[in-house]
This record gives structure tokens, sequence and C-alpha cells, in this order.
């Protein structure tokens, strides 16, 4: 009865070992993790994504700029399972079509998203907030008869310390600042132990000693886990990309280092104009 | 952490005063203490805190969906006829030959000159499958109306306003005399439950100890469930369901399986309701009255429980008494209670209450302060 039910199989092997690349479910055996092909997307008639195709490797960091109206945020919905795209395929690794998959079944899979504006439960404390997100049964009969264990209390708090909020544990989520929201939004992330992380805008809103604090955490998880960051803050890019994508009308426009991508011709043009 | 217990001390206090107060002192001054002393609790006012109490479980049915849930039903009406009528039928079969025309069947059908009962009104006679209807008939149309509408993703105002024209729909059918159901003056006249006339004092009685256990009862397991993980993802689902989705859980079966077993209870508040005010006709499915269920949550303020029936008590306590004094006035009353809650009290009666206590604690706090 529940559609979930698949997709949870597969995950049935997961320990609760945090952090680490694990290959259940996953096909990453040639080496892309993600894998985007002409994918285009119209809302009524305007090309959101025009095209697009996009390889992320297992374990890359990958940053996506790009000016307002790229289709930064569409490309994310695409491969989370918001939007259906017209055209196209999306697989996650060698097997998993996720055109096919419903929201849920995604981030089961192992993908886990970042939204732009913090999402969190506001009206659950974050001690809450990382149950709720932490990888587990997720179908309403294992969240009435199920008890917190030990070992998930020790992963929450584990968590707790790596996003600097272990003495924020009982207090409402609502009642956090800004970046302190960012920060356990990224924590929720990580309790739900996923493959790749798509993070959308993740310093917006941080105070500089945040931001580097966040690009030493995504620095450290580069290599265990995948991750895609969509950003305007240039420096805060230059400070954790090794590739970059630059997107432009839907299509990407260029990829290489900061270095070849800043010093693009087409690149300058469309950032600074003629 | 919230998890664990499901009341603190003074929470299983006032559980426990409340029991003492509908088992044991509610029958004494009932039925013990004699006619006409002060202490005596009149035949009326039972079976007005019986009706107000059925009212307060059916409020208690719309808060885990609405206030926990954040899906405003304004059709729960129809659960609760739903559930009235089912053990209406039951209600009818006990009549037996005492009706007006003596006859098997109901007066209105032998009325309508039908011969024998429709097909589904068969094993009504038996208390037993009557009283699984009044779970089962609400459950399943929740269950398949609720399955549509939430995989559609159909959300806030628009679900509102399907729920208003399922209850509508349902009143329109039950106003015809061929849907077998009495029409529109519905089942009246009931004479027994379980062979037991129903027109004494001792049944009235049971009746609202009954009503009353079933009010704790769902009290308690609505805590147990909005305690559990369980109820903090229901809250989630209110507060950012795209978060909720996107950390892998599926809202359909979480919000399929709390609009489910609210329509179930609605549908026993319907039951515990038909005996006690002695009818039941589709005027119970009017858009109206479904609104109304979502103003007593509002009053007593939205996901608290114990606010849901707060606001069931202080808001028909008003109505029995505002419709007495001033009846031409009393729907007026009503939309200006609704307004004044929404702009002043958001949080409703209970909300009011919890600020107040605060502000008298800081109070308390700097006069300590300052004293020191």
């Amino acid at each position: 009865m529940n559609p979930q039910g698949a997709a949870l199989h597969i995950h049935a092997a997961a320990g609760p070992d945090y952090g680490h690349v694990m290959g259940e479910g996953v096909d990453v055996s040639h080496g892309p993790i993600l894998y985007l092909d002409d994918i285009t997307v119209s809302f009524d008639g305007f090309r959101a994504l025009n095209k697009l195709t996009l390889t992320v490797e297992a374990g890359e960091l990958r940053c996506i700029i790009g000016p307002n109206g790229a289709g930064k945020t569409t490309m994310m919905d695409v491969i989370t399972g918001k939007t259906r795209p017209d055209l196209g395929t999306a697989f996650f690794g060698q097997t998993i079509d996720l055109l096919r998959m419903t929201e849920p079944q995604i981030a089961h899979a192992g993908i886990g998203r970042k939204f732009q504006k913090p999402t969190v439960f506001e009206n659950h404390s974050v001690f809450e907030n990382l149950e709720l997100a932490m990888k587990t049964d997720k179908r309403v009969k294992a969240s009435l008869l199920t008890k917190l264990d030990s070992a998930a209390q020790d992963r929450i708090a584990e968590t707790l310390t790596l996003i600097r909020l272990a003495d924020q544990s009982g207090r409402l989520a609502g009642l956090l600042s800004h970046g302190q929201k960012q920060w356990l939004e990224i924590g929720m992330l990580l309790m739900q132990e996923p493959r790749l992380l798509l993070l959308d805008e993740p310093v917006a809103g941080m105070t500089d000693a945040e931001t580097e604090r966040t690009a030493e955490l995504f620095n450290s998880l580069a290599g265990k886990h995948s991750l895609v960051v969509v950003e305007h803050d240039m420096d805060f890019v230059g400070r954790i990309a090794r590739k970059v994508t630059v997107l432009h009308e839907g299509s990407v426009l260029a990829e290489g280092s900061m270095d070849t991508v800043q010093n693009d011709e087409r690149v300058i043009e469309v950032y600074l104009g003629r | 952490m919230r998890s664990g217990n499901l009341f603190n001390n003074r929470g299983w206090a006032g559980i426990a005063a409340a029991l003492v107060l509908i088992v044991i002192l509610a029958p004494l001054f009932n039925l013990a203490v004699p006619e006409g002393t002060a202490l005596h609790m009149s035949d009326y006012t039972v079976a007005l805190l019986g009706k107000i109490m059925c009212y307060a479980i059916l409020a208690l049915a719309m808060d885990l969906i609405w206030g926990y849930t954040g899906i405003l039903s304004l059709g729960h009406g129809v659960f609760f006829a739903l559930g009235g009528y089912a053990f209406g039928m039951y209600l009818m079969r006990q009549i037996g030959l005492d009706g007006v025309y003596h006859s098997e069947l109901p007066d209105f059908m032998v009325f309508l000159d039908w011969k024998a009962y429709p097909w589904y009104w068969k094993f009504t006679d038996h208390f037993w499958y009557a009283a699984l209807l009044v779970v089962l008939v609400p459950g399943v149309l929740a269950f398949v109306f609720g399955y549509f509408a939430f995989r559609s993703r159909i959300k806030g105002v628009y679900f509102s306003i399907i729920t208003q024209a399922l209850t509508f729909a349902f009143m329109l059918l039950f106003f015809r005399n061929d849907t077998g159901f009495g029409g529109n003056n519905g089942f009246t006249d009931f004479k027994r439950i379980l062979d037991i006339p129903v027109q004494t004092s001792e049944m009235r009685m049971s009746l609202f100890v009954i009503t009353g256990l079933v009010l704790v009862g769902t009290l308690l397991l609505g805590r147990y469930l909005v305690t559990s993980k369980f109820g903090r993802v229901l809250t989630a689902i209110r507060d950012a369901e795209s978060r909720v989705m996107f950390s892998g859980y599926d809202p359909l079966w979480y919000k399929l399986s709390i609009w489910t077993l609210s329509a179930m209870l609605a549908g026993i508040a319907g039951a515990l309701y038909v005996p006690q005010v002695g009818i039941i006709n589709p005027g119970e499915m009017s858009p109206a009255n479904s609104i109304e269920i979502a103003i007593w949550v509002a009053v007593g303020g939205r996901g608290t429980l114990v606010g849901a029936i707060l606001g069931a008590f202080l808001v028909n306590g008003a109505k029995s008494w505002f419709t007495v004094a001033f009846p031409e006035y009393w729907l007026f009353f009503l939309g200006a209670i609704f307004i004044a809650v929404t702009l002043f009290l958001p949080q409703g009666v209970i909300g009011a209450i919890a600020q107040i206590r605060e502000m008298l604690q800081k109070k308390h706090a700097n006069a300590a302060k300052a004293a020191a």
C-alpha cells in the first residue's frame, strides 16, 4: 500500500554509521552520481531549463553559479522530484531514474536538499528537527511505535556539535537566528545521510565567521558526500570550489576551475553586460 | 523534549478530577440527591452537558486534523451525522412494533408505502453491527475522499471548500425521502437501547457517563498521538510540508491516517449525540454546522486538545443561554466571537491564559529582583 516501501527496502542494509560513503542503492561504479541529460522545463512558454546537460562525479563538490533566472533552482526542483521536465533524462548513479520517483522516494534514495530560504520546523525544538530528519523507517506505523534509541540520540548529539547548536538543543527552531537556521537545515540534511547534497544559497544571511565555518564544513564533507552548491557569494565559491558550472538561460554556459570560468569571455559578458 | 510523558502531574490531576466529576459526582447529584435541594443536578443539565461533551469529542477530532495537521475541514458535520445516522438505524429498529403504524418498519417507510427494509438496513437490528457502522461509514468515506484529495495535493482553502461541498451534497442526499433515512424529519421517537427504555433518568445518566468516558479516552488518545513522533510529523506537515517530503516522509499517508481517524471520532461523537438529543436529521450536515465546529476549536485554542474541549463548552454554553435570552441574535454573536478571537486571541482562550500567566510570572520575578 505504501509507495515508499520499495525505496525503503534498498536501504535496509544501511547502518546508523554516519557520514561515510555507502554503496547501497546508488551505483556509482562508472563515476557519476548525478547525470542530467537534455533536461528541458517550460513554464508558459518560458524555458527555465533548456537542454541542460550536467554530470556530477561521486564525492565531488560542485559549485553552480549564474545570474538570476538562469535555472539554478529549477534544476534542483527537477532533481528532487518537485518539477517534472518536459524532456530529458535524470539519473542518480547508474540505475536510479529520478523522473519516475516522488519527492520522498528521492529523499530515501539519498538526495538531500537545502532550500534557498532556510526551511526548518519552526514549532519544533532543534533536537526534534534533527530527530525528524534522521534516516530511519519513515512510514506511519514506525513513527507511531518506535522510540528514540541511545544510538540515535548519540547521532543527534554528534550533529548538534557539528553544526554548533549543542547549547540550543531544546530551543524552538523558529527562535534561531537566520544563520543558525541555515546550519540547522544543513544538520538535518546530514541526519538523512544523503549521498548527494543539493544546497541552494547556503550562506545567505550568515555572518563572515559563520560563512567561514560553513566553508570548512563543506570542504570536510566533500569526498564523503557529493555536494552541489548554488551560491551568489563569489568569495565563498572561491573558498570551496574545485569545479564551477555557470548556468545561463537554462543551459551550461561554461564549466571548469574558478580561474577558467572567471576569465571566460562569455561569462564576463553575461555577468557584466556588454 | 516533549516526547515521553502524556501529561505532567497537573494534567493527570485534571484527568482524575474530570473522571470523578463524570463517574461519581454527576450521577450522585442527579440520581441520589432529591429534586428541589440545592445540590440536585436536573435532567435538563445532564442532557445539556451530555450533548456538549459529544461536541467536545467532535472538537477534539477537529483539533487533530486542523490544529495539529493544518488541514481545515469545513465538513466534519458529515462524519458526525453519518455516525449518528448509523446508530440511529439501530435505534429505529429498537422501536419495534411501538411506532404509530405498529409495523415492523419505521413509520416513515410505512408512510412511503415501502414493504421491506432496503439492503443497507440489513443487520442494523444488531447493536454491535450498528456500532461498527458508526466508525466504519465515516472512516471509509473519509479514507476514499482523503486519498484522492491528498494524492492530488489539494490544500488550504481549496480543501476546505471541497469539504463544504461534501457535507452539502450529503445533506441534499439525506433530505430526499427515497434515500431511506427519513428525509427531512430524519430519525426520532426512539424508545429503547439494548431493550432498555431510553427516556429514563437512569438511561440518560448512563449515556452521560459513557460520553464522558469516551471524551476522556479521546483526549488521552489525542495526547498519545501528538506526543509521539507521528504527531511531530503532523505538526511538521502543517509548518513546512515540502521539508517533510524532502526529508523522506510521504505526507499522503500521514494526512490520510489522521484524517480518517478524525472522521471516525466524529462518527462516535454523533452516535453518542443521537440517543441523548433524541433526533438526527439532515440539518446536522448543513455547511454552517461544520463551520461552527471550527469556531469552537478556534475559540478554545488550536493545537492544544484541551483548548478544543474548552471551546466546545464555552461556545455551546453561551449558545444555550443566548438562544433562550436573545434567540434572534445568536448568529450575530457567534460571528462576533469568531472575529474577536481571530483578531485578538489568535491562540484562543488557552493561549490567552498562558500569556497572562507568563506576564504575571515575569512581574513576580521582577518584583523579587527589586526586593533583593
